[in-house]
């Protein structure tokens, strides 16, 4: 009892029960909100755990603290003299309050930090690949096309975003194909190149004498015929041939298409691809296509690998 | 005497005593005066000044930006009264109807250029000198860091005014972005908020420029400046006191006896 004087810090030994004394506070307090039957249970949890814990922290000061032989263990070598001449051991490298309270603080600090910042990365992130409208384009009766001429069709791609989605593709009606998939009947077959430039986006001209006189408007849609057996670009000198390959200067692709469909004898346009190369003309034309992606990426070669996956193959 | 000393009494308590309070309680005045009374080598010359004169360009760009904003608005929809996007039409009103917006937008405009050349002439200068090595490599990466944001808020403050130049140049910068290998196209994408620039890029891209990056640029100036601080303006080369070399004992005059920080001086 000696050392029971002023000057010897106390403490009180360690104790779980605050915790389950928290949870009952919580409980009870949360009760006040929902239902007294919640805040009974927390105050009987309170009362409890907090007795307990009152008895945990009091327990040397209300009774005599049994004495507790330390534990030993057999040496089983025969120890060196000099940890056995010393009388006072080095005490052993424990895992201290302090330490222990520092690694919590850390660790709960950092899972806040998660949970408060993940959802505002998803957010920064992700409407970019997932807030993606359809865009689907109607160009007007299939008439509009003369068989084997380029049209400039200039249209709105999303009606709500206004002109910042016109677009503009060049489209030409190679004329009435027998379609194999469909039982040989003839259907008509269109070229559609999409303007933007594999490059890097810019916007494709047709290199040819636009037909101003038999420019119509549909519904929105310009639609400029041009007689053009080549595109180039204005920005970087890209040159193309009439299916889209690429002819001179940086493009590494050929000009990206869109998908079609005759809808009640209108062009409807779909979605856009990417395309390698293109062999042979107009209807007959054998495609490769690959999944959408950005200009400037390849599509095919060796140079395709360092494009493994692109977005629109993950996002549709 | 007894005049002057009165005026002293009057200016310790006027202006050195509240000087002493607050220095005592927060150290500014301490700190100030290492910040700005500092010993630099006697053959510096206004090559070393590029990097002050960037640091100027980069807060007249910080004021006239924050003065913009009080009249661009990052809009696609269109204004009702002219017919255009809103974005445009406040970039027009600024330039030719608000008083001096026109100098304020010609200020931001051209002085963007003029601190991305001041920082690429800093640089140069930097590397010419050899004032890049050590003790010095942490504000040279932290120099480069500053040239690529500084260049990122060049990137996304051009698509702001929102006409053909800005829409078509923002178009081949983001398509650039996305012929990097692997990642290319998923970064082309996050930056025009889909597959093609929309209404949704011109805020994204104005948060980036006003918030975002300023919030990266300035904390990275601000470290840069510590280090300058902290680690003193080197010699250049053809300085007769070469740096980390002691000073050789026998002087010709002090004409040309360097003040070299660190070597002890006299």
């Amino acid at each position: 009892m000696s050392d029971l004087g002023h000057d010897t810090p106390h403490a009180s030994g360690p104790s779980l029960w605050p915790i389950a004394f928290a949870i009952g506070v919580a409980c009870l307090l949360l009760g006040l909100v929902i239902s007294w039957i919640v805040a009974a249970i927390g105050a009987v949890i309170a009362v409890v755990f907090g007795v307990l814990w009152a008895r945990d922290v009091t327990r040397d000061v209300r009774e005599e603290v049994p004495h507790v032989e330390p534990e030993t263990r057999a040496v089983a070598d025969a120890p060196t003299a000099a940890t056995q001449s010393s009388a006072t051991p080095e005490p052993l490298e424990g895992y201290t309050r302090s330490r222990f309270l520092e690694a919590s603080t850390l660790g709960l600090g950092a899972a806040i930090g998660a949970i408060v910042t993940l959802p505002v990365l998803g957010f920064t992130v992700l409407p970019s690949f997932t807030n993606l409208d359809e865009t689907e384009a109607d160009l007007g009766p299939i008439e509009n096309f003369p068989e084997g001429t380029f049209v400039i069709a200039t249209y709105l791609a999303q009606k709500a975003q206004g002109e910042v989605s016109r677009r503009t593709s060049f489209v030409r009606y190679n004329g009435l194909v027998e379609n194999p998939a469909n039982q040989g009947r003839r259907e008509p077959s269109f070229t559609i190149l999409y303007s933007r430039c594999v490059h890097l986006g810019c916007p494709v001209q047709p290199n040819g004498p636009i037909d101003e006189e038999a420019a119509t408007k549909v519904g929105g849609v310009d639609l400029r015929p041009v007689l053009a057996q080549s595109f180039g670009c204005p920005c970087h000198g890209g040159l193309y041939d009439s299916e889209g390959n690429r002819r001179a200067g940086p493009p590494v692709r050929s000009l990206d298409r869109q998908e079609y469909s005759i809808r009640n004898g209108h062009l409807v346009l779909g979605p856009n691809y990417a395309v390698g190369n293109v062999s042979g003309t107009g209807a007959t034309a054998a495609i490769s296509r690959y999944p959408w992606s950005v200009p400037g990426t390849h599509v095919d070669g060796i140079e395709a690998w360092l494009y493994p996956i692109v977005p629109s193959q993950v996002t549709g | 005497m007894a005049a002057q000393s009165k005026r002293q009494q009057l200016v310790d308590t006027a202006i050195l005593a509240p000087l002493d309070w607050i220095d005592e309680r927060t150290a500014a005045v301490t700190g100030t005066k290492w910040f700005l009374f500092r010993n630099v080598p006697r053959d510096v010359s206004w090559s070393q000044t590029l990097g002050s004169a960037a640091l100027t360009a980069f807060i007249v760009q910080a004021l006239t930006g924050g003065i913009l904003a009080m009249y661009y608005e990052p809009s696609a929809a269109i204004d009702p009264v002219t017919g255009k996007p809103v974005a445009y039409s406040t970039i027009e009103s600024i330039t030719s109807d608000l008083t001096l917006g026109w100098l304020v937008r010609g200020m931001h405009r051209w002085g963007a250029s003029v601190f991305i050349i001041l920082l690429f002439l800093h640089m140069g200068r930097v590397f010419l000198f050899g004032a890049y090595k050590y003790p010095r490599e942490l504000t040279w990466i932290t120099g480069v860091l500053i040239l690529a944001t500084g260049m990122l808020m060049g990137f996304t403050g051009y698509l702001l005014p929102w006409d053909q130049t800005a829409y078509w140049a923002s178009a081949v910068g983001i398509n650039l972005n996305g012929t990097a290998p692997f990642a290319g196209p998923w970064l082309a994408q996050f930056l025009a908020g889909g597959p093609e620039i929309s209404t949704e890029t011109l805020p994204k891209f104005y948060a980036m420029h006003m918030l975002l990056i300023p919030g990266l640029l300035i904390p990275l100036i601000g470290i840069h400046i510590y280090l300058v601080t902290r680690l003193g303006v080197p010699s250049p080369p053809w300085s007769s006191e070469a740096a980390g070399r002691e000073r050789p004992p026998a002087q010709p005059t002090g004409a040309r006896a360097g003040l070299v920080r660190g070597s002890g001086g006299d």
